[in-house]
């Protein structure tokens, strides 16, 4: 059954006509998405490789049915773009864009109250459901179809934790990438509370990062609501106050979000911590009792 | 982006921030004649922009125009060591020269995101001019927040509830409310990430002051602030950092002795701390991007080779959409262009056709130490640093 993306999902690409969105809108048809549109405001009538490109998410909807976007507006436009498929009423926003401003961020939000969108990122890999759709930048080949949901702050972190789950033979319900910036759409609880739903996920992986207090949150929430086995790792033991380790939310700020302290609440919470990255895998396969 | 008290100073003057009176000066001679200016007496202070600073012998009193200059002539071009700078300091290269008030109350203001609310909010306490942060692991109590709306700033009535917690009344009151409503849209007008006001001073007269400033600024915002961009100080920054930032790198200098080259922050801090755990020292973190092009794989290993404490590098690479062998290519491509590294590098790739990645490594002759995953390839990095 998988989260959010299945085979139900109609995705539009805003920022298809510029050289990354063409690459990777293709690269979600070749993984069997159905891409149904692009935008670019004035290049409506145009098409990407079959592919219909439409002035407004307005129309596109109209046209095609999207219940599902992608952008990779650049990052002065961006906030409008995640702003605009919300006001068409498009379901799921995958918001891959890096570099955008907070105080843009902070109007999404506001904007996003009044609209029942779900936003994922923005500086995020995007979501896949492996065997059904991937909508977001991460190699499709590397997933598996499977029972495990995976759900990350990173992008390249955490392919590394499906490579090592798919080598083990352990394939994947859904795979969330929430991204690294301080402000986004879609928060840890938000995803572990889809998986809790969904019959087809029997263990979670939870790639967490220095910085704010999201994963203690997490913790603290799986404590309370949720049964099936996590395995937690934190980013960034090794990071020194004060400097933002490339993600614009991984900082430790005022002595507040180190690793040591959410490794601490995730053990408390009963998760199972992994010390290493290379055994993200392995735990899981241990907690599954496989 | 960080810029000086100074600047900062200036910033919140424009939205109507009384500060002390006085200028910044890189002579010590003209340090005296502002003193004289002042009326005789002045704080000299370090233009650094590492916080600590009076710990570190960068803050003075000078009860005369010479006093000023001879403090001045100690301070710049020191090394000023504080908490925050490490044990090599910084240089100063700058000293604020401002008017000495009477001191009848210091108080902490401040605004910042709060990440789990998703909005800003202002802090305050009456515990100014101590490390705050002491005072938010011990007495937490003692540490207002007030969430403020983006689009709306600072209500007043917000505003007021600060003054009352901070226990002021009176025409001091409305003073503080003015000067933290100036605070509120100085941050919202100018993409700052941290307006810090700290101490925040009450003068016997009751007048309200900054008396020190500190603002941060949103990195992903530079784009659309040119006023903010001109007052980057390079000098403060650390130059292979600078030059990271060229070529699009993102690079943070530390103390170990292994030299790490990684594509994505999550992977690259995932791979510092397994180096750690297998008992080596990061020399830095590197995100070299998505696709560790071979331009980027060759800036990178220049930073990382021109650093002297750097043993062995260790290359960690999960090719995604970009293939493992063309990866390959880019590094010893990169390797020859520079016409060999002076150290060991062990190489860790993973992802698409990764059997002819690894074989163009090995068979491209400069000796490449070739590890399998990431716990591998941090043990043979780490016994190529020297062991533990």
């Amino acid at each position: 059954m998988a989260i959010w993306v299945n085979n139900d999902t109609r995705l539009l690409v805003q920022g298809i006509t510029g050289k990354e969105g063409t690459f990777h809108a293709l690269g979600c048809r070749d993984y069997g998405t159905k891409v149904v549109a692009g935008v670019t405001p004035g290049k409506g009538g145009t098409t990407v490789e079959g592919i219909p490109v439409f002035d407004s998410v307005e129309q596109a909807r109209a046209a095609t049915g999207a219940n599902a976007s992608m952008i990779f507006v650049p990052p002065p436009f961006a906030a409008d773009a995640i702003m605009e498929a919300a006001g068409a009423g498009i379901e799921l926003v995958v918001a891959i864009t890096e570099g955008i401003p907070v105080s843009d961020m902070l109007k999404v939000k506001t904007f996003l109250r009044d609209h029942p969108t779900r936003l994922i990122g923005p500086n995020c890999p995007g979501v896949i459901s492996p065997g059904m759709a991937k909508i977001g930048i991460m190699p499709g080949h590397i997933h598996r179809p499977g029972t495990v949901g995976v759900i990350s702050r990173s992008g390249t972190l955490t392919y590394e934790a499906v490579w090592q789950l798919s080598n083990l033979g352990l394939g994947q319900s859904t795979c969330v990438g929430i991204g690294g910036d301080p402000v986004n759409g879609t928060h840890f609880i938000d995803v572990l509370s889809a998986f809790k739903d969904d019959p087809d996920t029997e263990a979670v992986i939870l790639i967490g990062e220095i910085g704010g207090s999201a994963e203690e949150a997490a913790a603290e929430w799986i404590a309370a609501n949720f049964k099936k086995p996590v395995v937690g790792f934190i980013a960034g033991r090794t990071a020194p106050p004060g400097r933002r380790m490339g993600h614009a939310g991984a900082i430790i700020a005022g002595g507040k979000g180190t690793a040591t302290e959410k490794m601490a609440a995730m053990r408390e919470a009963g998760l199972h911590v992994v010390e290493s990255p290379a055994e993200l895998g392995s735990t899981i396969q241990r907690a599954l009792g496989r | 982006m960080k810029i000086h008290e100074f600047q900062a100073k200036d910033i919140l003057r424009r939205f109507g921030v009384a500060t002390p009176r006085g200028r910044v000066t890189d002579s010590a001679a003209e340090a005296r004649a502002i003193c004289a200016e002042l009326g005789g007496r002045a704080v000299v202070k370090a233009q650094i922009h590492a916080g600590g600073r009076g710990k570190g012998g960068g803050v003075k009193l000078a009860h005369s125009p010479e006093e000023a200059e001879q403090v001045a002539g100690r301070i710049l071009g020191m090394q000023l060591v504080t908490p925050q700078t490490g044990p090599e300091g910084q240089k100063v290269r700058r000293v604020l020269i401002e008017e000495a008030l009477d001191i009848a109350q210091e108080l902490y203001v401040s605004m910042t995101l709060d990440r789990a609310l998703g909005r800003p909010v202002i802090m305050a306490s009456a515990a100014g001019g101590m490390d705050i942060e002491e005072v938010a692991a011990s007495h937490p109590e003692k540490i207002i927040r007030q969430a403020v709306d983006p689009h709306l700033g600072l209500l007043p009535f917000e505003g007021r509830r600060l003054a009352r917690f901070l226990g002021l009344s009176g025409a001091t009151a409305r003073k503080a409310v003015d000067l933290l409503s100036a605070l509120s849209r100085a941050y919202l007008e100018t993409d700052a990430s941290l307006v810090e006001i700290n101490p925040m001073l009450i003068t016997g007269g009751g007048e309200v002051l900054a008396l020190d400033a500190k603002i941060n600024f949103d990195d992903n915002a530079l784009f659309r602030r040119p006023d903010v961009v001109a007052l980057r100080d390079l000098d403060e920054e650390d130059p292979a950092e600078v030059e990271a930032g060229k070529h699009n790198l993102n690079f943070i200098k530390l103390d170990g002795s292994i030299g790490c080259m990684v594509n994505g922050a999550g992977l690259a801090m995932a791979t510092m701390d397994i180096i750690k755990l297998y008992g080596g020292e990061p020399a830095n973190f590197l995100d070299v991007g998505g696709s560790a092009s071979q331009e980027a794989v060759a800036a990178a290993f220049r930073i990382l080779v021109a650093d002297p404490g750097c043993k062995a590098v260790l290359i960690n690479i999960f090719g995604g959409i970009a293939r493992t062998d063309r990866i390959a290519n880019g590094v010893v491509g990169a390797i020859r262009e520079l016409g060999g590294v002076p150290v060991p590098v062990v190489v860790r790739l993973e992802g698409t056709n990764v059997e002819q990645g690894r074989a163009i490594l090995r068979d491209a002759g400069f000796g490449f130490i070739v590890a399998e995953h990431m716990a591998d390839a941090a043990e043979k990095v780490v016994a190529a640093a020297g062991g533990r």
